[in-house]
């Protein structure tokens, strides 16, 4: 980042604690949820959809990609397309068998 | 021979080599981390029955790990924050309480390696230990790492801030990407392993 | 040299302040980046000379199995040119004698493995032995001979010279990874040494049998990390290099070819290697530590059930080694057509026909390259949906290398063509090419490839796309770039010999593998065939590859002897001696000094700028300022 003035960092740090605290926050629902012990499929979805928004959480405010530079998104989108083929394809070939 | 914008930024890209370099670097962690998660997808997927992670694990344990990794990223930040402030003494604290927090990590970790172990129970057991041990052993390998990164940098390489300042905080914000990285990575393995 | 910079008040631990360094510091311990690539290249082409060797060794066995082999031969050979070189080097040029001894160390090697009772009883081969020269002349050409002199050689040296920076962006990070290179490659060899000797489950270490195979196996997976941090080490710093370090005026249309290459080859390796990483590590645990990643349940052995827990799917670990290994073969092509492009422009004193064609070429096909890799399992019983899907994306990714290929061969059209020794060989690259991309259309699509899995027939595509492929393409950048790196030139009579026979002599180890492989012959066999009805018809073939491969070995010599002696005495040149307009050439003295450039370079036009109207020379180089009037614009 650019030299940035005191004044904007203390804008900065208070986003910061925000975030901290959802953080907190979504820690303490995505282990209760846990405890309601949901058929897997929903188990799986709900917790990758807490995982994702305390993630994005991360690499968006404490990562400052929120304000980072074109260059850096392309990189990461692209690398998360080969994850989702990484996440994804195998599975999908063991699902789908040529004899059962 | 200067090497160009190891400190200052490049106009048109925006950037200083170093914070590229580790934005890629933790693009091959994704994949690092990424081939495990599909491996864990995969045997899981194809295997007859799996056990939860709640039933085999200590969820208690881990989500307050979970709370002291978060806690050290915002201390992380903070520590970056402090020296674009100015403020070196504060920098100190919160560089120092990332690495304590780390610390905490993994005695916690070693509570819950200990624990299996003790009872007998290694990662040859089956397959969901093989991918528990070999995903959070990963994971704690690079949180010693990051550790160690950070323990120089609040040490030895602290020296930097009088004779470099731009040049060491752009350090610190470097390793400060990394280790909100490795909090990453946990934030998808904790519900993955444990909560699942 | 430039300014004698001594008033550096920041003393950073990188900088030499131009004094005269020693031999340890110059050499040895050196983060510039042209030295570093010069030690990559020397190490990469011991290792494909062993790996070679290797080959030679298992040719043996096919054409004559069962017969004592004469290992003296073998082991003369290299100790032959170890001697040669030596001599060449002398007291005076140390590095040169040091290859020479090198050499003398490998037939050592060499010698030890073929007198080794154990694997070769009375100097038969046993199958055990053929199949670890076979699992590891795979691994040692791929990781440790080729990619390291196509990316850590060529890619070091030339990569910050012609965009005009004074180095890496990271010299230190690209030191560590050629030592860490050289770790994985000691390694390698080491697992010669180990009871059970080296890995042999092939290059592609399938699991079972890579799991409960020997000790040298293990060695393989560590070797294998080594290599893997080297890589990925050496990746973010091509990118961030590439990315930030170009020369005001370097825009990335401007590039040349061959960088935009090495830029795609560098993501790959960055995306692609991290889930082998994991694999080797899931694979060292399988081995070492009793897990069950790949082992699946009640696997029977000899009449013994293992004892692992099962659960394992060795499928994943062919998900995960194929998805580094495909894109790691684009990786194995890449450099090589982005060099024979800087060639053939050069030579045709042309530009490139179409380079805007061939850039989005070559990124769209690093971006498919990810989404092939079961085209190497359509044989493990994947349903036809899927197979579809990877047979389509297969089918999708062969139209760029079509295109570069075809835009090279029109950027022929019109030129005026110099037949220097360089241009030969990126000649011939192009139908070798052709030939080897034809042949992977059957195995890309998945009903032929029933037929031709685990073929001959394989084997043949692969050699001719690395082989008389890459390999050609890389001896042209030897023989292109050795001036600057020592102005000198290698002798032309010694590399005509070398490129005629080379060619001759590939063309006869790998053409008869299409026939072997469509009448049916397995790869992998240790007998080549010798045991089956089907293969009777073609197993004469076996003599005439292995003929074809010794002779191959014997026109490298002429290749050996040229580099070391012209390094010494090769005939002098001039700082351009080809004419061309990238910055390597034009804006730099010969040798490079550390820093590159007495003055950083500002660049004005396209890289390929020959035969421009109006100007005097028939190329103007990049960083040649000037107007051009409307009338006389050149279309790049």
């Amino acid at each position: 980042m650019e030299q940035s003035h005191p004044v904007d960092i203390k804008k900065h740090v208070r986003t910061y604690i925000a975030v901290f605290v959802a953080l907190l926050a979504l820690t303490i629902v995505t282990v209760a949820v846990s405890y309601w012990h949901l058929p897997i499929t929903y188990a799986v979805i709900v917790a990758l959809i807490i995982a994702t928004i305390k993630g994005s959480l991360v690499a968006s405010y404490f990562m400052h990609l929120i304000s980072e530079r074109k260059l850096i998104y392309l990189t990461l989108i692209i690398t998360f397309a080969f994850f989702l083929v990484l996440m994804v394809l195998p599975v999908l070939t063991v699902s789908d068998k040529i004899v059962n | 021979m200067q090497i160009p914008y190891t400190v200052a930024t490049r106009p048109d890209t925006g950037l200083f080599n170093a914070k590229l370099g580790v934005w890629l670097f933790l693009a091959s962690e994704v994949m690092l981390f990424g081939a495990l998660f599909s491996s864990y997808i995969l045997l899981r997927v194809g295997a007859p029955t799996w056990p939860h992670g709640y039933d085999l694990l200590n969820v208690p344990l881990a989500t307050f790990n979970t709370v002291v990794l978060i806690t050290s990223s915002i201390t992380m930040v903070m520590a970056w924050a402090s020296l674009m402030m100015k403020d070196f003494k504060k920098y100190r604290i919160y560089m120092g309480s990332t690495f304590l927090l780390g610390v905490v990590f993994l005695i916690v970790k070693g509570f819950e390696y200990g624990g299996k172990f003790s009872h007998g129970i290694f990662p040859s057991e089956s397959t969901f230990y093989a991918i528990y041990f070999t995903l959070t052993g990963l994971h704690g390998l690079h949180v010693i790492g990051g550790m160690i990164v950070n323990a120089y940098f609040w040490g030895s390489g602290s020296k930097m801030w009088k004779s470099e300042p731009e040049r060491f905080t752009n350090r610190v914000e470097v390793a400060g990407l990394y280790w909100h990285f490795v909090d990453l990575v946990w934030i998808f393995l904790f519900p993955a392993l444990y909560l699942l | 040299m430039a300014n004698a910079a001594t008033a550096h008040h920041h003393v950073h631990d990188d900088e030499h302040h131009h004094e005269e360094l020693g031999f340890w510091q110059k050499y040895v311990f050196s983060i510039d980046h042209k030295v570093i690539g010069l030690w990559y290249m020397f190490t990469a082409l011991v290792f494909l000379f062993f790996g070679f060797t290797l080959m030679m060794l298992m040719r043996w066995q096919l054409a004559y199995p069962g017969q004592p082999l004469p290992g003296w031969i073998f082991m003369g050979l290299p100790a032959l040119i170890g001697i040669v070189v030596l001599f060449i080097g002398g007291l005076q040029r140390k590095l040169i004698s040091l290859m020479g001894v090198i050499f003398l160390g490998l037939s050592g090697l060499i010698w030890y493995v073929v007198s080794d009772e154990t694997m070769m009883p009375g100097g038969i081969m046993l199958p055990e032995l053929y199949n670890s020269f076979g699992a590891m002349h795979g691994t040692i050409m791929v990781f440790l001979g080729v990619v390291p002199l196509a990316v850590g050689a060529f890619g070091n040296y030339v990569v910050p010279l012609q965009i005009g920076a004074p180095d890496m962006a990271f010299p230190k990070l690209n030191a560590a990874s050629y030592w860490s290179y050289f770790v994985g490659g000691v390694v390698m060899l080491v697992s010669f040494f180990v009871p059970g000797g080296a890995a042999n489950s092939g290059w592609t270490s399938y699991a079972p049998l890579s799991v409960i195979a020997t000790q040298g196996q293990t060695l393989w997976l560590f070797g294998m990390v080594a290599l893997i941090t080297s890589s990925l080490l050496g990746s973010v710093n091509f990118i961030v290099t590439i990315i930030q370090l170009r020369a005001k005026g370097m825009t990335f249309m401007r590039l040349p070819f061959f960088v935009w290459t090495q830029f795609v080859t560098a993501f790959l390796l960055l995306l692609a290697f991290p889930p082998l990483e994991a694999a080797g590590v899931m694979q060292l645990m399988d081995r070492l530590v009793g897990t069950s990643f790949f082992m699946p349940s009640g696997l029977v052995v000899s009449g013994q059930i293992l004892p692992y827990t099962g659960g394992g799917s060795p499928l994943l670990w062919q998900h995960l080694f194929w998805f580094l290994a495909h894109p790691e073969v684009y990786v194995l092509i890449l450099p090589a057509m982005g060099i024979v492009a800087e060639v053939i422009a050069n030579n045709t004193r042309k530009p490139l026909w179409g380079y805007k064609s061939m850039v989005y070429s070559v990124i769209f096909l690093g971006f498919m390259s990810f989404i092939v890799w079961a085209h190497h399992m359509f044989m493990t019983g994947m349903g036809t949906t899927i197979s579809t899907f990877f047979q389509t994306t297969t089918m999708i990714i062969s139209i760029p290398s079509i295109i570069i290929l075809t835009a090279l061969i029109i950027s022929l059209y019109g030129g005026s063509i110099r037949f220097t020794t360089p241009m030969l060989f990126a000649l011939a690259f192009l139908p070798m090419f052709g030939i080897g991309g034809l042949t992977g259309l059957p195995l890309g699509l998945a009903p032929t490839d029933i037929h031709l899995h685990d073929t001959y027939y394989v084997i043949g595509h692969f050699h001719y796309v690395v082989a008389p492929g890459t390999i050609f393409a890389l001896f042209a950048g030897l023989y292109y770039w050795f001036p600057k790196a020592t102005g000198r030139k290698m002798n032309d009579k010694l590399g005509r010999i070398h490129f005629w026979g080379s060619l001759v002599c590939m063309n006869l180890v790998f053409m008869p593998m299409f026939i072997q492989g469509l009448a049916g012959v397995s790869r992998r066999l240790y007998d080549g065939g010798a045991q089956y009805s089907h293969a009777q018809g073609v197993l004469y073939l076996n003599e005439v590859m292995s003929v074809g491969a010794w002779a191959l070995g014997i026109f490298q010599l002429f290749f050996i002897f040229n580099f070391f002696w012209s390094i010494k005495k090769g005939e002098k040149v001039s700082e351009n001696p080809w004419g061309a307009t990238t910055l390597e050439w034009a804006a730099t003295p010969t040798p490079p000094p550390h820093g590159n450039f007495l003055t950083i370079p500002e660049v004005h036009r396209g890289p390929y700028e020959y035969s421009v109207p109006g100007y005097k020379d028939d190329f103007v180089p990049q960083h040649v300022d000037g107007q051009l009037v409307p009338s006389q614009k050149t279309k790049v």
